[in-house]
């Protein structure tokens, strides 16, 4: 008998005392949220809570809001994913945007990437140009109020999981449309065929003496910036 | 080359509580520990108006999903499988250690970087890598903390809880250089110097890691989805850089549907961290191509799960979601640490899980094994923050009487020990469980909130209402199960498979 056989065996030998049609009940008089009013304001707090960096911003403003981050920031390379609007790397200057090709669901475009000697293959930036790059700027598919995350979920402008883990600094833009209050909230707009990156605040440690640090492996510095 | 610490062989229950408490530096680190979690996880817990409901919606999914397992791991397999990944069933330890290493063979690569797993340090995964020449590096924080050190975890969240800053500096400046990045000069013992080191030691291994092992979280039936929740980022370094992936996952993590994550993810960080969130969480479904490992392989663990599934009373247990709540309240792990309880699972969990896992039923485990369920006052303050409504207390006794029953003399005495200690301050304690037995049955069937100190709100009927002391005075009067022998051996350790050696334990946060 095959381990898968066994195992199946033991567990049914073991749940003799249920019936087979067992439909054990489960209540769900939770809430579906916590919060109806100020959900902004309150995944704002929360951000900042992490010691996150937030600023909002109207829509036609957020070019020069990206331009100014990338200037406090120093910042000479950023990653942009695929599916990032034009617009919002409109007041970079020339050069600063290191682009990957990966787009979900559509594999290896042809290179879009002019700087031939990041890319491992057909539009896809090497592991090393991402370590070496000084941030990366996404998108960000919802964000939850009750908890001050954001969700990326591969989709336009957010890319591939490994672009927003190895830079260093994570600057997110995030719609307040997209912001909602909590995670059942949340969960029910997600497709859990794709692969998602909860993100609470910068990567950060307890495990020495309890001290909270920021920045172990991930991005030691997350922006945000909200568009009304 | 000294062989690598295990649990095996360590003195019971109570010798070994006896040598933690006389530890004060110990204490003193403890104490500050769990008190500071705990006030942290209250907090946040008070947040949430309805935690009550989540909680019993938490073990009800739970329960659910164990009551009809074989269905769910079945659905899962085909979910997995149907998004590109493979799954593996491994009946033991041994076999689990087995199909991980013919993998990583397979990929011809000798290293392999681990994401924080309880799952695989209950299966000695390490050790069975390493005698085939793989080398596995730990990459959370603690986990190198304990791995550099020549260490064992004592806590399920902070493994490295019992090193202080200058002792962790210390084995960062001796042994990193061994591992591979040296510790930087001038290396301080401030907490974000050390972190930075790990950073630096870490990253180029990061990059260019060929394969990760990871335990995880949760397990989907319905999508085939994983979920790794994590704080450092080290645990998305391992799921998304490597070609590779394997994870090995107890089949007790499995739940029903993607909508269930919303009562998990509401529960664990809380519980766990006492965070509205931990930093990240990864989920993933099969392979995605162009974006994470292109090859995907799931191992299902029984290892022991069944037997727990198989009591009635026990199979609770495998409710757990790690968040390692229980430990951090108990006035028992508070005074001796995890190693005390000789396994990878610390605290009251550790005390009703191990014993189950390692077949106390069958009465043939070892004087440390029996003591278990021995180490816990059952004041009861560890069902009443379990986020998943584990009666802890009720399976204690439920175990006693195994011991008792399997055990005889032997046991006994290893619980005439255990009791010796936790009553070493009898009458203070008498005291205490006497006014807290009475208030039982007084006080309100619910928590008043969640945010009052556990001795002043425990409300646990479904704990026996007589004290441990109550208790033990009323089963020593009780005649013996046999006479005692005039010269009682330990058993030997070869009476139990290797397997099951090893030592018990499970994952991840
Ligand atoms: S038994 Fe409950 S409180 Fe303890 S670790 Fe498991 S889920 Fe958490």
């Amino acid at each position: 008998m095959s381990s898968r056989e066994a195992i199946l065996a033991r567990v049914r030998r073991a749940l003799a005392d249920v019936p087979r049609d067992d439909d054990f009940p489960v209540a769900r008089d939770y809430a579906r949220a916590h919060v109806a009013e100020g959900v902004l304001e309150l995944f704002v707090e929360h951000l900042r809570d992490y010691r996150a960096v937030v600023h909002e911003v109207a829509e036609d403003a957020l070019p020069d809001a990206v331009a100014a981050a990338v200037g406090r920031r120093g910042a000479r390379t950023v990653v942009t994913p695929a599916g990032l609007p034009a617009a919002w790397t409109a007041g970079l200057a020339e050069g600063v945007c290191l682009a990957d090709g990966w787009e979900y669901g559509q594999l290896y475009e042809d290179s879009i990437n002019n700087r031939p000697e990041l890319v491992e293959a057909a539009g896809i930036l090497t592991t090393h140009a991402l370590d070496t790059a000084d941030g990366v700027l996404t998108a960000a598919a919802v964000g939850i109020a009750e908890t001050g995350t954001i969700v990326l979920d591969a989709g336009p402008g957010q890319g591939r999981r490994a672009l927003t883990l190895v830079p260093d600094w994570h600057l997110c833009v995030m719609r307040a449309a997209d912001v909602v209050a909590s995670v059942p909230r949340a969960l029910e707009r997600l497709d859990p065929g794709r692969p998602l990156t909860w993100i609470s605040g910068p990567s950060a440690t307890s495990d020495i003496e309890l001290n909270r640090v920021e920045g172990v492996h991930g991005p030691r510095t997350l922006e945000v910036l909200i568009v009304r | 080359m000294t062989p690598p610490p295990t649990f095996l062989g360590m003195p019971p229950f109570p010798e070994a509580a006896r040598s933690a408490v006389s530890n004060p530096q110990l204490r003193h680190n403890l104490r500050k520990a769990t008190h500071t979690i705990r006030d942290k996880r209250a907090h946040v817990v008070g947040e949430l108006s309805d935690w009550a409901e989540l909680r019993a919606a938490g073990a009800a999914i739970k329960d659910r999903t164990l009551r009809r397992l074989d269905e769910y791991l079945v659905a899962a397999e085909a979910a997995v499988t149907a998004a590109g990944g493979t799954v593996h069933w491994a009946a033991d330890a041994a076999e689990a250690n087995r199909i991980v290493a013919d993998l990583v063979r397979a990929t011809g690569e000798t290293e392999v970087v681990k994401v924080k797993s309880m799952v695989t340090q209950e299966i000695g995964l390490n050790e069975a890598l390493a005698a085939e020449g793989i080398r596995a590096y730990e990459t959370d924080l603690a986990e190198l903390i304990v791995q550099l050190g020549d260490d064992l975890p004592s806590h399920i969240l902070v493994p490295a809880i019992h090193r202080n800053r200058a002792e962790i500096r210390e084995i960062f400046v001796r042994e990193m250089a061994e591992w591979g990045v040296p510790a930087p000069p001038g290396l301080t013992d401030e907490p974000a110097a050390l972190a930075e080191a790990a950073r630096r030691h870490l990253r180029e291994r990061f990059l260019s890691a060929k394969v990760a092992v990871s335990g995880a979280n949760f397990l989907v039936a319905e999508t085939g989805t994983l979920v790794v929740v994590e704080s450092e980022g080290n645990g998305r370094m391992c799921l998304t850089l490597p070609e590779t992936l394997i994870s090995v996952v107890g089949i007790e993590k499995v739940v029903p549907t993607w909508a269930d994550l919303e009562v998990f993810l509401q529960l664990l960080p809380r519980s766990s961290t006492g965070e509205r969130m931990n930093p990240y969480t990864s989920t993933w479904t099969g392979v995605t191509p162009g974006d994470g490992p292109r090859d995907f392989h799931l191992v299902l663990l029984d290892n022991g799960r069944t037997d727990v599934l198989a009591d009635t009373t026990g199979r609770q247990a495998l409710r757990c979601i790690r968040c390692s709540a229980c430990l951090n309240v108990c006035p028992v792990y508070e005074r001796t640490g995890g190693h005390a309880y000789g396994s990878v699972y610390p605290g009251p969990i550790g005390a009703i899980l191990v014993p189950q896992l390692r077949g106390v039923a069958s009465g043939k485990v070892d004087p440390q094994t029996a003591s278990l369920p021995y180490a816990s006052s059952l004041c009861g303050a560890c069902y009443e923050v379990c986020p998943v409504a584990i009666d802890i207390p009720e399976v204690l006794v439920h175990l006693r009487e195994q011991v008792v029953e399997g055990g005889g003399h032997r046991a006994e005495r290893a619980a005439m020990r255990a009791a010796e200690w936790v009553l070493d301050d009898a009458k203070r304690l008498r005291t205490v469980q006497r006014v807290a037995a009475r208030s039982r049955r007084l006080l309100p069937r619910r928590a008043p909130g969640p945010g009052a100190a556990w001795s002043d709100s425990r409300a646990l009927p479904e704990v026996p209402a007589r004290s441990f002391r109550d208790w033990w005075v009323r089963e020593r009067s009780a005649p013996p199960p046999q006479p005692p022998a005039a010269s009682p051996q330990p058993p030997a350790a070869s009476a139990q498979p290797p397997a099951e050696q090893n030592r018990i334990e499970e994952d991840d946060r």
